[in-house]
């Protein structure tokens, strides 16, 4: 499905990648390593270099913000430009059904944003992805600073995207994490894949 | 008319009242006196040489000459515009941007303004030309420099809430949208304020200079009206334009946000 070659920039690579529909892949390593700078790569918000496709189709051939919609990337820090949550949404209606799925209040959307906390930022951000149906999603840290309980929800909540066709490639430090996800392991070091878990 | 001429010693008796400001700021310890001297020494220094100018020029009405006044006011306007910046880009770009949204919106108005409603014969005329420039130019440079001033700014400050945007697929007109809607607001807001208060709380410069001048009121306020308008206009335009080529160059085709096309800048 989405098939990575040569991709470089500062900092980064030059990285081969592929992963297939249903797939998901853990990118793990230390700090500083490159896992965010391949992720954001990929999503070309960085000038970078190589040859990224998905479906076959180029990604200099698809305008980019047609791209990131087809694949999304989730930040580790979410961005908020309106002062209430559901202007944030293009579809409502479906994020509305997600938020029980990952310990949410029902009214959550009608929340002012300076009111929420950073983990419900968090969920908040990866629902207003996957409400935007992309096809590949790149999660950096998608559950960090979340409790147990939320953790597992999140957990939950990938394996139905993926059990549904979707793609993911997650940053995490959580080895645990990676295992009960089921994730091929890639582990970052220089700026560079080194195949297999640490 | 009942035009009076003012003696050089009429200048240096209000002067005295700089110099009073000068001589609180020294005993305050404000530490500005040396800014209000310079600045006053400027003023002074520029006027008189404008007026040598001016004279010059009116005298020959000449279309290159006055073009030529035209383009240094529009330079120095543009320089003006860059230096008040507390963000700017690598390169040249924030005096190309700055100039390049003066020029247009400088040359646009104030043609306009001579062929249509002065309409002076010729119509280049440097009597009319250079004064309505002047006013355009001075009350653009504020709004050209105050809206790329607030975009430059808060883009740095939302970088988080526009790269979440553009990673939705947002495209970079759309993202940057709340932040031009502010700058341009804040680029507007001083010749909004002029138009609001005109009349009731201030009384504006050029109309004022025509009544000292001798000319009917009712004829001076028809004047300052127009200048308003035509001032007005020149800032939307200019501040517009100044905005959205800053949007062009602060993203880039692939509505990638390119803060590394600013100045790395240590607070």
């Amino acid at each position: 499905m989405l098939s990575i070659r040569n991709l470089s920039r500062p900092g980064l690579g030059p990285v081969d990648l592929s992963l297939a529909g249903g797939e998901i892949a853990a990118l793990t390593g230390p700090s500083g390593a490159g896992k965010s700078l391949l992720l954001r790569a990929i999503a070309d918000l960085d000038p970078n270099e190589g040859e990224v496709r998905l479906d076959g189709e180029a990604r200099d051939d698809i305008p980019a913000p047609a791209w990131r919609r087809r694949v999304s990337y989730v930040a580790a820090e979410s961005g908020w430009w309106a002062d209430v949550v559901i202007s944030h949404f293009e579809n409502p209606a479906a994020a509305i059904r997600m938020l029980p799925d990952l310990g949410l209040d029902e009214g959550a959307l009608n929340w002012p944003v300076s009111r929420l906390s950073t983990g419900e930022k968090q969920r908040l951000a990866l629902i207003r992805s996957v409400t935007l149906k992309p096809k590949v999603m790149l999660l950096d840290e998608p559950t960090s600073g979340l409790d147990d309980d939320s953790k597992s929800r999140v957990e939950k909540v990938l394996n139905d995207l993926v059990a549904d066709g979707m793609s993911l490639l997650i940053v995490t430090h959580d080895n645990a994490q990676a295992k009960r996800l089921k994730a091929s392991v890639h582990r970052v070091e220089g700026g560079r894949l080194v195949e297999g878990p640490s | 008319m009942n035009f009076i001429s003012l003696g050089y010693g009429d200048l240096v008796l209000a002067s005295l009242l700089l110099l009073f400001s000068g001589v609180l700021s020294i005993r305050l310890r404000l530490g500005l006196e040396k800014q209000i001297g310079i600045a006053a020494l400027r003023m002074v220094i520029q006027l008189f040489l404008i007026g040598m100018v001016l004279k010059l020029l009116f005298q020959s009405v000449s279309p290159l000459w006055t073009a030529i006044a035209a383009a240094v006011m529009v330079g120095f306007a543009g320089r003006e515009a860059a230096a008040r910046q507390t963000r700017k880009f690598t390169g040249w770009w924030t005096y190309g941007l700055g100039t390049s949204s003066l020029m247009l919106a400088g040359t646009i108005v104030t043609v306009l303004a001579l062929t249509t409603q002065i309409r002076p014969d010729p119509w280049f005329d440097p009597r009319f030309a250079i004064p309505i420039l002047g006013m355009i130019m001075g009350n653009t440079m504020n709004g050209v420099s105050i809206g790329l001033d607030r975009l430059l700014g808060e883009a740095v400050r939302e970088k988080v809430a526009l790269e979440a945007r553009l990673a939705l697929g947002h495209d970079r007109t759309r993202a940057f949208r709340p932040l031009v809607r502010n700058a341009v607001r804040a680029g507007l807001m001083n010749i909004i304020n002029a138009m609001s208060a005109a009349g009731l709380v201030s009384l504006p410069g050029m109309m004022t200079g025509q009544i000292l001048a001798g000319i009917d009121p009712t004829e001076a306020v028809k004047y300052q009206i127009l200048i308003m308008f035509l001032i007005a206009g020149s800032t939307g335009l200019g501040t517009l334009a100044a905005v959205m080529f800053a949007v062009r160059r602060l993203t880039d085709s692939r509505h990638r946000l390119r803060l590394d096309h600013l100045r790395v800048q240590d607070v």
